[in-house]
């Protein structure tokens, strides 16, 4: 039963969803309830190659990325769980392939070193030193960073739902918002379709489905939905440890801790909405892209492929926290494919910023303003 | 020697999971599918589920008491059958 009223709702029970739940409990404030339409994990969280990396070319993400990486090595014992959380630190690497793409992730390298992040470019030779199976055919460089790596974004998620739970947080799957009542210029209730629940306290952590809970209390947020398709390879001996992404075709790819490769690519002409389908010409043309590159997977089996949206702002950047348009509104939203592994410290900022706190890092530049004030700050380092 | 019960039954062979891993999970609080197979990786191997599916869902109406139509199915996706990168790539050539 859903109840009468409570302290916050939460919309969207992705990895944020459940994060936010979580720091929110675990500065004392209990009567949370988070909203999910389909099942925990659903939208984009649960379809996630689950990358993690510093790797970013703004100062902003950067920052946050840090706090990312460490809020994952101390999980498992933070979140107190016994979920393997297959957290591997086997590195990133952002290959280029011409003097554009080198040189913008050499300055991406600075930016990352001036605030303490270990990244760096490597020559052609070393790149081949260190992944010995790739194909370095046109390739001129590349950033890496060692401390970078990738999650079960699964077990993470179910990790922060469950010590949320514990903490007093009610959880409803199933339940699909269908309207948020306002008065006055502030949040009075979110109507459910199971139900009304009084509060003052919205938060929008509905990722692609982000902009329809926005019109619900007349915002428009500018999020394109957009699908990725990815596959998945029956699992084989570990060959390599790093996640490998091509600037030249988008492709990318990883080895998972259970032997299985992890193989998408970017493609700008993918479907708008929410359509979660895929396409026999997304395995060929990546099969064959990362043939290219990894000839080694040519007697290895797909065994699936699935598809995620993507939820894409004009900056390709998140946004983050209160709105004036509506008092007990918040945003957490536009993560533009790159959110899961932000769910460390986003989830702690946005608890700080919903009791009104100092955020432990400002993220006012993230702000929904900055498409009023046309201070928009494009993350170059996406995929 | 040990004496076998139903919880040592592998209901996933692909990913090597028991009844006894697939129980604890619903009793944990784990009553969808596709929650269960995020968590356990039952039904993400080769064959995708076509033993362990059926399993899980009479499972989850045995100990939650619902009927099984009112149990959602986790989607099947392509391809049917494994099939090799080499000659995926091909096609496209």
């Amino acid at each position: 039963m859903l109840p009468t009223f409570a302290e916050v709702v939460i919309v969207g029970g992705g990895v944020h969803g459940c994060s936010i739940a979580y720091h929110l409990a675990a500065k004392g404030v209990h009567d949370v309830v988070v909203l999910e339409q389909k099942y925990l994990t659903y939208g984009g969280t649960g379809r996630s190659a689950a990358g993690i990396r510093q790797q970013f070319g703004t100062e902003i993400n950067c920052r946050l990325a840090k706090e990312n990486i460490k809020g994952f090595m101390r999980m498992k014992d933070e979140l107190d769980t016994d979920f393997d959380l297959e957290l591997e630190q086997g590195g990133y690497i952002w290959l280029a392939y011409s003097e554009g793409q080198l040189n913008q992730l050499k300055k991406n390298v600075e930016l990352q070193n001036g605030l303490g992040i270990p990244s760096r470019i490597l020559s052609p030779d070393e790149i081949k030193e260190l992944i010995p199976l790739l194909n370095v055919d046109g390739v001129l460089g590349a950033s890496w960073c060692a401390e970078d790596g990738h999650v079960n974004p699964h077990r993470v998620t179910f990790a922060y739902y469950e010590a949320a739970k514990r903490r007093g947080v009610k959880f409803f799957t199933y339940t699909k918002v269908i309207d948020i009542e306002t008065k006055g210029g502030r949040v009075e209730s979110v109507l459910t379709e199971k139900g009304r629940i009084s509060t003052r306290k919205v938060v929008n952590a509905a990722g692609p489905w982000g902009r329809e809970i926005g019109k619900m209390v007349g915002l428009d947020i500018p999020i394109v939905s957009e699908r990725h398709q990815i596959m998945v390879t029956e699992p084989v001996n570990r060959i390599i440890k790093p996640l490998i992404l091509c600037q030249d075709d988008g492709s990318y790819w990883k080895q998972e801790p259970t032997g299985g490769f992890l193989i998408g690519m970017d493609n700008p002409n993918e479907k708008k909405g929410y359509d979660i389908g895929v396409t026999w010409q997304f395995m060929e043309e990546v099969s064959r892209r990362v043939l290219r590159k990894m000839p080694i997977l040519r007697d290895v089996r797909v065994v699936r492929q699935w598809s995620g949206p993507y939820d894409i702002t004009p900056d390709s950047q998140s946004i983050i926290g209160p709105v004036e348009e509506v008092e007990g509104f918040y945003l957490d939203v536009g993560w533009s494919g790159h959110g899961l592994q932000f769910a460390p410290s986003i989830g702690r900022i946005m608890s700080e910023l919903i009791l009104g706190e100092e955020p432990f890092i400002s993220v006012d530049v993230l702000s929904f303003n900055r498409f009023k004030t046309g201070k928009l700050i494009p993350e170059p380092a996406c995929i | 020697m040990k004496k076998f019960t139903d919880d040592d039954v592998i209901v996933c062979r692909c990913e090597d999971v028991t009844l006894g891993q697939i129980r604890e999970v619903i009793r944990r609080g784990y009553t969808d599918p596709e929650e269960i197979k995020r968590i356990t990786r039952a039904g993400m191997g080769p064959c995708q589920g076509k033993t362990c599916r059926d399993i899980i869902i009479r499972e989850v109406a045995r100990i939650t008491g619902k009927r099984i139509d009112e149990i959602p199915v986790p989607t099947y996706r392509p391809p049917s059958k494994p099939i090799k990168v080499g000659l995926l790539a091909e096609e496209s050539d």
